[in-house]
């Protein structure tokens, strides 16, 4: 467990220093709050008035004092107040999350039920007709931008069929399960596509990679029947890549999906951190960007201990 | 304090009235849909058309304009300036109640042009409402306006809703920006910013009953995504801002498009503070080389009417009278030659990406016809707060930009053009005309004589070219069929909800 103390050591440091990078970053960018509000209109602001607003959004210190009093907060567990929601950083990331989260599990389950077993019958057929198809099926959906076919389901729903889920009312899951599904599906789709294409690709190599194992073979030498061979033996070995996979993509996805959320309309983090960035909504760029960076480094250390659990010969080396 | 604790009270009283008229059997819901939200709740210190769009249904001014920009009442039922110019009194409409059911008193009104005329408050509009000297308040309905000089645009500027009228009682307790009580014709239920608003029914508003009774308007930030929702039925009115997108909504059935032409105005903002821009040669030869019609016809799929300086109705020249309207090459290149370039140079042209839609086009459009007196423009295309930042601080050669228009075409050019213009950096242009003609307007009150003034300054303003104005946009609504009475106005209000009815 010393690689595991040693990573959670990390945390606070990684956590440090994304928020400060984050904290510089959105500072360099020309522009500020005021301007985000009043456009070209800022120009009418009397030097007085100009300062009266600095002072309101907090701009009127000089960085090094506005990052020190942040972390001060942010170590009392306040990530300070949104200018354009008027309410608590935290409060209103929490509120945006859930719909994130189960966007992310939805098309993480949609690319793992097709990405598998695809990439594990293809395996099986190497350089066959039926692996040549997977493996073309799979290089047209990771290359396909979610904007087009995400715009292309769209389309086709409603000019086709005159069908649309409702964007923009957003239903949460636990207020009309039903509705909130309806809603979530092609967003979901439209991720799942990508996403199962790379596992499709991980899978099978895995898999050929398991296949030509000396432990395979031996199974194979004894009679065990195929299926069996497959499934049991070689299967979980070559999950190792397919979780790690997983496991970064969904951290990806914990981060908001900025472009699917944008066509589908769906109040998620991606939107939220985007337009709070367009409208220089410095604390919720650096509430959200650190709560991202926690939930992604957080996956990933649920993935290190999944491999314990899947491949012995890892556990041995303790 | 007393005043809040009536406020409250009646508010108290107000919902044990109208509790089951708030209930009917069915209450009509307008679904909405719109790209860009409001940043902010504050009606004087928000300035994005997205913001003010929102305001006008919640907060009334004192006066409002309507469909042909004329001044109408709102809060106030009539007005008058006193002989001299220096008073302007108004009369309010006893009636007139914010939401909370307190009515709206001179006080009320006091306190909020105190308020917007405080410099701690950061109202940009505020330099609209400068001659305001004193404000008196003979009585709970008459408002007196004393001004330091006669300010004939002061009326038409008093009816945005950046002078809107808030409660005392929320300027004192500081809840303007959080909580919106207005006196207009709905009021705000909720509010998830960039995702989704709903507005009820203000019961106590003046106008009497609005059409519908709750507005619940989503945030759609892909156009068509709107297009593809209203279809779909889920949206029943949406405002457009991409001609490529409102152009597609006649061909389906079921939905209409109301166009309706703007006041603000697409233009090329040459710099003449940088070289050779400096030169009135430069300036005209670029007039003269740019097909306005052109630019308006691929750029915006003609969507638009090219427009000069002045793009009010009431006070705009017939723009084939100006300078160059007619596109004029060889005059260009000579121009070009006698100003010192006859091989022309090389500029950057700034545009915001998205912001007009068409910012993009236009400048690709505007490239190959410079190309052709020897102008090689490199574009540049800029995330609006990048380029709005840039475009403050004057640091453009040339940059294509859609400015808002205002009724009245003083407040709408004193900003850029007269000597104490506030963003005289930015235009970098002003000379003894434009500056005379402009402060002579403000203190004319003979229409026949300001609508001469404004035609000689439209005229030398296009001649002189710090600016190529290029064409008027249209706003656009859509709506489905069961949608009914919306009436739309030339500076974007949707007020006109407040009679929308569904069948």
């Amino acid at each position: 467990m010393n690689t595991l103390t040693r990573r959670l050591a990390a945390f606070p440091l990684v956590l440090l220093g994304v928020s400060s990078l984050v904290f510089m970053a959105i500072r360099l960018v020309p522009g500020d709050a005021i301007t985000a509000m009043l456009g070209t209109e800022a120009g009418l602001l009397t030097p007085a008035q100009k300062q009266a607003l600095a002072a309101y959004f907090g701009l009127d210190r000089p960085w090094i004092v506005q990052y020190g009093r942040w972390l001060w907060a942010l170590l009392h567990g306040d990530l300070g107040i949104s200018v354009t929601y008027g309410k608590p950083v935290l409060g209103v990331i929490l509120a945006r999350f859930p719909l994130t989260l189960e966007l992310a599990v939805l098309s993480l389950l949609i690319a793992l039920a097709i990405g598998v077993p695809a990439g594990v019958y293809a395996a099986t057929r190497a350089e066959k007709g039926a692996d040549l198809a997977v493996r073309v099926g799979a290089m047209i959906g990771q290359s396909t931008p979610s904007f087009v076919f995400g715009l292309l389901l769209i389309y086709l729903l409603s000019a086709g069929f005159g069908v649309l889920p409702a964007m923009g009312t957003f239903a949460p899951l636990w207020v009309d399960p039903l509705a909130n599904l309806g809603q979530m599906i092609l967003p979901a789709l439209t991720l799942g596509a990508a996403f199962a294409a790379s596992l499709t690709r991980i899978a099978r190599s895995a898999m050929l990679d398991v296949l030509s194992e000396d432990y395979v073979r031996t199974a194979r030498a004894r009679g065990v029947p195929a299926r069996q061979v497959i499934w049991r033996h070689a299967l979980p070995n070559a999950l190792i890549p397919v979780v790690t996979l997983s496991g970064i993509e969904f951290g990806y996805l914990l981060g908001g999906a900025v472009i699917v959320e944008q066509i589908y309309a769906l109040p998620g983090l991606g939107r939220m951190v985007l337009d709070a960035i367009l409208q220089r909504d410095y604390a919720l760029v650096q509430g959200t960007v650190l709560f991202i960076a926690f939930n992604f480094m957080l996956v990933n250390l649920l993935v290190d201990l999944a491999y314990y659990g899947l491949d012995p010969r890892i556990r041995g080396r303790g | 304090m007393t005043r809040h604790l009536n406020g409250l009270s009646s508010l108290a009283l107000a919902a044990l009235l109208v509790a089951p008229a708030l209930a009917p059997a069915q209450a009509a819901t307008l679904k909405m849909a719109w790209s860009q939200d409001a940043t902010g709740l504050d009606p004087q210190k928000q300035t994005a058309f997205s913001s003010i769009r929102l305001l006008e249904l919640i907060y009334e001014p004192l006066v409002r304009l309507d469909a042909k920009l004329n001044v109408v009442p709102a809060i106030a039922k009539s007005w008058e300036f006193s002989a001299d110019g220096l008073s302007l009194t108004f009369h309010l409409d006893p009636k007139a109640a914010f939401s909370d059911g307190a009515p709206v008193t001179s006080a009320d009104v006091k306190a909020s042009f105190q308020r917007l005329l405080d410099e701690k408050t950061g109202a940009a509009a505020r330099s609209n409402y400068t001659s305001i000297a004193a404000i008196d308040t003979p009585d709970a309905q008459t408002v007196v306006f004393r001004l330091s000089q006669p300010d004939v645009p002061i009326l038409a500027a008093l009816a945005g809703v950046n002078a809107a009228v808030l409660p005392a009682a929320a300027i004192a307790d500081g809840s303007v920006g959080t909580k919106a009580i207005g006196s207009g014709p709905f009021m705000l239920a909720s509010w998830d910013p960039n995702a989704r608003e709903v507005l009820t029914a203000n019961p106590h508003w003046a106008g009497g009953k609005t059409g519908v009774d709750e507005i619940d308007i989503s945030v759609l930030p892909d156009e068509t995504g709107i297009l593809a929702a209203l279809r779909a039925g889920q949206i029943d009115l949406a405002l457009l801002n991409d001609p490529l997108v409102a152009t597609l909504v006649p061909k389906e059935q079921g939905l209409t498009l109301v166009r309706t032409p703007s006041i603000s105005y697409n233009v090329l903002q040459l710099n003449p503070a940088r070289k050779p821009m400096t030169e009135l040669k430069v300036r005209q030869a670029i007039s003269c080389a740019i097909d306005r019609k052109a630019v308006l016809d691929t750029a915006a799929l003609g969507e638009g009417q090219v427009t000069g300086p002045i793009t009010v109705p009431a006070y705009a020249t017939d723009p084939a009278k100006l300078f160059c309207y007619t596109p004029d090459l060889a005059k260009a290149k000579a121009l070009m030659k006698d100003a010192g370039y006859p091989d022309g140079f090389s500029a950057t042209v700034i545009a915001a990406t998205g912001e007009p839609a068409t910012a993009e086009a236009e400048a690709q459009v505007m490239q190959a016809e410079l190309k052709q007196i020897g102008i090689k423009l490199d574009i540049k295309m800029m995330e609006l707060n990048v380029y709005v930042d840039a475009w403050l601080k004057g640091d453009f050669d040339m940059a294509v930009a859609l400015n808002g228009g205002r009724p009245d075409p003083y407040t709408m050019y004193n900003r850029y053009f007269t000597k104490t213009g506030n963003l005289l950096k930015v235009s970098n242009y002003t000379d003894d005309t434009l500056d005379s003609l402009l402060n002579e307007a403000r203190v004319t009150t003979d229409p026949a004589k300001r609508k001469d003034l404004f035609a000689q300054f439209d005229t030398h303003l296009a001649e002189v070219s710090p600016w190529i104005w290029l064409f008027t946009p249209y706003t656009y609504v859509a709506e489905r069929a069961n949608v009914q009475g919306f009436v739309p106005t030339p500076t974007g209000s949707l007020y006109g909800l407040s009679a929308v009815t569904l069948k």
